[in-house]
């Protein structure tokens, strides 16, 4: 195994797994949420440490990384866009939204499947993919970049003008 | 509510009954625990910690309050369900999985009163016996989990949380819980699986009702955030004074999320009842787009089933029935649920004349087919033949037959599948199917009836 976990990720996922005193098992998504959060995505190498840490077979990890949408097997860019792309969101505007996005970025999401739903641009820095209702119904269309939160997004320019570094 | 003021632009509608949502836009207020107890946060715990258990839930029982997170089940019921021998320990789970199309609610009070939850949440554990509770947190709310998590600790630090709490001998943890992306773990007994660590696959009731074998197989409580802040406030003015507002079966306030073809969306705290769809379509939210017509109402969530503008609903029985227009429907459980529908998680969906009934419904079928846990196979097969179907509509290359094959797909997923996805899925489809069978028709071609239209279905009519 050759997951390289700083001490001081490690000491916050041990605290972690204090939350759940009943089973280590239910610790398993946090863990993966703070070893996604510091490497991009999950590894195979991840999934065998969250494993190990937890006591548990790699399989019953690996079954819930393939599972959420929200864990990630392939690296990111940079910047990773999620466009809501659920109903009140899509009658916003969210296709053109991504189509935007898209030409802005110089993404090809030609060669999306359910299976790889992230595209990422050539030179890395940005990554997108479509996410199904974000819950900001009423202020669409939505999109999250990273951590961050976009409603009503008119201004392509300025919002990718704050992620030029 | 005087002395309150609202952040300009975002003040509530005249018509709104602000409880909730009271601190929401607020001027001047904040997250911390400092706001909170200068408007006597934390005030009904410590009276709750000194009343007996069972004098807490008969309030909340009296109160009627129902399930704000869809099912509008009753709350104090749901408590009651707890096995009375239990010997197990119990936990209570505030499901904050907000992911139902059409509703953002549970994002205001997460991200700008926490306190008001925790401590609806602490009064809800000691009124069960909970002494770990969670707040599962679906993923794509970051920053509300550190807020949450903030308001834990500061609470924490405060002396009402913790062992002992205030000298009463009861102890109680609460943990957040991020989601991953699921909407499936909005079920409440997915929601268990995932907080144990695992795919959210729902569980079959009976015998996994959660009241009596929940998490660890343990008796468990989940309960939407609304639901659990509304317990604070039956115990501030008491269910008397809390079930005069809304309508009878129907009391208390609620929060409804507009979208779609409104001149003003957004969230509006509002009686149960008090106020018609015609009200929160032309007052709250200043109306229809200009030149613009309804053409349907999703009223609870895309899973609830549709409202077409020119239906004529004959609610009630015997003497008391009477005939309503979509304008003049309450907004209420019981007078939805008797047009057809459902109030569920109270996200209303307007959709004018300038919409494609196909892209829509194919819009809601992209969505079920992607969530579906694959649990069951009339879920699973069903829902991403009722997305393909779609898909081929909005393309031009269905036939009228397939709007046909449309509807008895979803046929056959309601009522056949362990959890309540299987009539969310189907719902959307059946109605749209009953309502708008015409429109739906007419963007089919004729003279592809009989033809394969793709290699996918080639392959799909080869292997059956």
């Amino acid at each position: 195994m050759s997951l390289a976990v700083p001490s001081d990720l490690e000491k916050e996922i041990d605290d972690r797994i204090t939350h759940y005193p009943v089973s280590k098992r239910s610790a398993v998504l946090p863990v993966l949420h703070l070893l996604q959060h510091h490497f991009g995505y999950l590894s195979e190498d991840a999934v065998e440490w969250t494993a190990a840490k937890l006591e548990l077979e790699p399989i019953k990890v690996l079954e819930v990384v393939t599972f959420y949408p929200g864990f990630r097997q392939e690296a990111p860019g940079k910047y990773h866009i999620r466009v809501c792309r659920t109903l009140s969101c899509a009658m916003a505007g969210s296709y053109e939204l991504m189509d935007s996005l898209c030409e802005k970025t110089g993404i090809d999401r030609s060669g999306v499947t359910h299976h790889h739903p992230i595209a990422v641009s050539a030179d890395g820095k940005f990554s997108i993919e479509f996410a199904e209702c974000l819950a900001s119904c009423g202020f669409g269309p939505v999109c999250m970049v990273n951590d961050d939160f976009h409603e009503a997004v008119t201004d392509i320019d300025g919002l990718l003008s704050q992620y030029s570094k | 509510m005087s002395g309150i003021s609202y952040k300009s632009g975002r003040e509530p509608h005249a018509k709104e009954h602000r409880v909730v949502f009271r601190n929401v836009d607020r001027k001047g207020w904040d997250t911390s625990i400092k706001s909170y107890l200068a408007e006597g946060g934390y005030e009904q715990w410590k009276k709750a910690l000194k009343m007996p258990r069972q004098a807490i839930i008969d309030e909340v029982k009296k109160a009627g309050l129902r399930g704000r997170g869809g099912a509008g089940f009753p709350c104090g019921v749901k408590w009651g369900f707890i096995p009375p021998n239990n010997t197990k320990p119990v936990y209570l789970i505030c499901n904050a999985d907000e992911s139902e199309p059409g509703t953002f609610k549970d994002r205001y009070i997460l991200h700008q009163d926490p306190h008001q939850l925790v401590e609806g949440m602490a009064i809800a554990c000691f009124a069960v016996g909970a002494s770990l509770s969670y707040i599962y947190i679906r993923e794509e709310f970051p920053e509300a989990a550190k807020i949450v998590e903030k308001a834990i600790a500061e609470a924490h630090e405060k002396g009402f949380l913790g062992k002992n709490i205030q000298g009463s001998g009861f102890d109680l943890e609460i943990y957040v819980h991020r989601g991953a992306g699921a909407y499936i773990c909005g079920e409440e007994t997915g929601l268990i699986e995932s907080l144990e660590g695992k795919r959210p696959y729902p569980r079959i009731k009976p015998p996994y009702f959660p009241a009596a074998m929940g998490l660890y197989l343990c008796p468990t409580i989940v309960n939407n955030v609304e639901t659990l802040c509304h317990v604070k406030h039956i115990l501030e003015i008491g269910a008397d004074a809390w079930s005069k507002t809304g309508t009878p079966n129907n009391t208390g306030t609620r929060i409804l999320c507009v979208s779609g073809d409104v001149q003003k969306p957004g969230y509006f705290e509002v009686e149960v009842g008090k106020v018609t769809m015609g009200e929160v379509i032309n007052d709250l939210c200043g109306g229809l787009k200009p030149g613009r017509t309804l053409k349907a109402v999703i009223p609870g969530g895309s899973s609830a089933k549709v409202l077409r503008a020119d239906e004529v609903f004959t609610v009630g029985r015997g003497d008391d029935a009477r005939k309503l227009t979509i304008w003049d429907i309450p907004m209420d459980f019981d007078t939805l649920a008797a047009c057809g529908s459902m109030a569920g998680s109270g996200g209303v969906i307007v959709i004018d004349d300038s919409r494609s009934i196909s892209w829509v419904l194919n819009n809601i079928n992209n969505f079920y087919a992607h969530e579906s846990c694959g649990q069951c196979t009339p879920c699973r097969e069903g829902s991403l033949w009722m997305k393909k179907i779609t898909d081929r509509v909005v393309a031009g290359k269905a036939s009228p037959t397939d709007i046909d094959t449309l509807y008895g797909v979803a046929k056959n997923i309601d009522g056949r599948t362990i959890c309540a996805f299987g009539e969310a899925c189907s719902w959307p489809t059946e109605s749209f199917v009953e309502k708008f069978r015409d429109e739906l028709v007419s963007d089919t071609r004729p003279e592809l009836e009989g033809a394969i239209v793709n290699a996918e279905t080639l392959t799909a009519a080869a292997g059956l």
